[in-house]
């Protein structure tokens, strides 16, 4: 049931658009085309003429791919925009990943929605990367930043690490705040002193 | 009075100050609203959550919702504009390469560029836009229909990357909402050659919209949300209101952006090249003035066709723009508008006194720069 659709996905990053077009490729679909360079969208569009575009949301060039979609009205390769709310689990499914997708004018949808399901599964797993991604280099930064409040109180007044660390601890309990929000004061005081 | 949550979106360009300033200068607080903006990626972004209902309330271009009220522009949906939140506010520019054969058109004159551009030969001239439906598209169309020899390609850009789309040669031109004009020409890759005033003199650029549905199930919170925004219009086009509107602007998160790239817009002081000195462009971008903020069904009667709708298509067009809402939730607040929702487009060339709720107004000139008048009233009866 997979063939004879072709598939465009418009992202400028390579990591993100080789990841889709994999997940495309091994669900079966094998005409799936990337497409990174702006530039290229007007002919990639005409040349490849494809059935379903899939764009990222939030992609600032989702305009110019719409504005394509009306000059090529006149041809039979109409697109289409999916967020159309025959659906509303899809769409709001799409939404909540973050994926916009334009399909040509006709196609049936029990024919898109499996490329949508599994556009919609990539690219959340991908939010969930980017998310988790984050997470850890924010608790890095924190723990640079504890241990360099750490090193200020061992430093001004000969704690040991482990009782710099207690001090820490408590100042936050005792002013209801977080102990990096605590160290984070304590570096920032510490740069403008010195 | 309890208070109201709205989510508002918009599109970072200085026009959306109305809203901004609603929200920083507690205009919005005052009417018991707590107004959530947010920023958008694109337009097509924005229509899709305001349809979908992420958003409540939205600033739009706007031939957008008369294009979705009328069937076209990607997603049907019932989208109302429930009032006017700028008049005027764009540029014409062309490439620093395309302003070398137009040494001695002056900034502003629509015949003389007309002529210039259409001289240069059969190669079409490439014109970044920011949206399809857009004033800017429609202003475009129509002033390039009086050069038939002219050429147009338009292509659509983000408006940030339209200084980038010009050095990269992408577009010989464009037309696009401030700051971004200002942008290609303090980059140095760009020359402006007129406002879109010069064009049509009061032309509708950014509504206030909302779904159709929403707003009228929602009667409360949308008579808070046009009070707000009226009264933060009001204060932005006082003479005396614009330094602090700029630092204001300037500092808020919204639009980050530095305010001697906002100053232009608000001041009309417009520099056409690096270097030059600045032009003053009368009621480049306006707020309030001259019932600036009233939609005038007429308005939607002519973006409709010029989007190329037919007779019914126009009436329904009308309907969408609500000078019906406007009368019902400002008047108390000391709002004056005129006595009519319709007007002749384009038959004011001078300031023109006209029967107001209280009395009488005055509205601003509204003609286009070819004389052309456009009465919907008649085509209908």
């Amino acid at each position: 049931m997979n063939e004879n659709l072709s598939i465009l996905v418009v992202e400028p990053n390579p990591e993100r658009v080789r990841d889709i077009v994999d997940a495309l490729r091994e669900a079966g679909w094998s005409d799936v085309k990337a497409l990174l360079q702006m530039s290229e969208l007007n002919q990639t569009v005409r040349e490849f003429s494809p059935d379903i575009v899939l764009i990222d949301l939030t992609n600032p060039d989702r305009d110019t791919l719409e504005h394509i979609s009306h000059a090529t009205e006149t041809t039979k390769r109409a697109v289409a925009l999916f967020v159309d709310q025959t659906d509303e689990n899809l769409t709001q499914a799409a939404l909540n990943a973050g994926v916009s997708a334009y399909v040509v004018d006709g196609l049936q949808m029990d024919r898109i929605k499996p490329v949508l399901q599994t556009a919609i599964a990539r690219f959340k797993m991908m939010r969930q990367f980017h998310f988790e991604l984050n997470a850890a280099k924010q608790a890095l930064e924190d723990r640079k930043t504890i241990d360099r409040a750490k090193g200020i109180l061992m430093r001004q007044r000969g704690m040991s690490e482990d009782d710099a660390y207690k001090l820490l601890r408590t100042t936050a309990m005792s002013q209801n705040r977080k102990v990096i929000d605590v160290a984070q004061a304590l570096v920032t005081a510490a740069d403008l002193l010195s | 009075m309890s208070e109201v949550v709205l989510n508002c979106g918009y599109v970072p360009l200085v026009d959306c100050a109305p809203l901004v300033i609603a929200k920083e200068l507690g205009f919005a607080a005052e009417q018991g609203l707590a107004l959530n903006l947010l920023r958008q990626p694109s337009w097509s972004a924005l229509r899709d959550m305001l349809a979908l209902g992420h958003l409540d309330a939205a600033h739009m271009l706007s031939p957008m919702p008369v294009a979705m009220s009328i069937g076209m522009g990607g997603l049907p949906a019932r989208v109302d504009a429930l009032m006017v939140l700028s008049v005027n506010g764009t540029v014409f520019g062309v490439s620093n390469a395309v302003a070398s054969t137009l040494e001695n058109v002056r900034f502003g004159d629509t015949t003389a560029l007309l002529s210039g551009l259409s001289a240069r030969g059969a190669k079409p001239l490439r014109v970044g836009i920011p949206f399809h439906y857009s004033m800017h598209r429609l202003l475009l169309s129509y002033w390039a229909a009086q050069a038939p020899d002219l050429q147009i390609e338009e292509v659509t850009v983000p408006p940030m990357r339209m200084a980038d789309a010009v050095s990269d040669g992408f577009v010989d031109a464009f037309w696009v909402g401030e700051p971004w004009g200002g942008v290609a020409v303090q980059n140095n890759v760009a020359k402006l050659m007129m406002a879109g005033r010069d064009v049509w003199q009061f032309a509708p650029e950014k509504v206030l919209a909302a779904r159709h549905e929403w707003a009228s199930q929602n009667e409360d919170s949308v008579r808070r949300l046009m009070r707000a925004v009226y009264q933060a219009s009001a204060w932005l086009d006082a003479p005396g209101n614009k330094p602090l509107a700029v630092e204001i602007l300037g500092r808020s998160e919204h639009l980050s952006m530095s305010p001697d790239l906002i100053d232009p817009a608000l001041t009309g002081h417009i520099v056409p090249r690096t270097g030059a000195s600045p032009v003053t462009v009368d009621r480049f971008l306006q707020f309030h003035s001259h019932a600036a903020s009233f939609p005038w069904r007429s308005q939607a009667a002519w973006i409709a066709h010029h989007l190329g709708a037919d007779a019914a298509g126009i009436e329904k067009a009308k309907t969408c723009f609500r000078a019906d809402l406007f009368r019902q939730n400002l008047p108390d607040i000391g709002a004056d508008m005129p006595q009519s929702s319709e007007k002749t487009e384009g038959a004011m060339t001078l300031p023109t006194s006209v029967a107001s709720a209280r009395g009488e107004m005055i509205l601003s000139p509204d003609a286009f720069f070819d004389g052309r008048t456009f009465d919907f009233t008649a085509a209908v009866r």
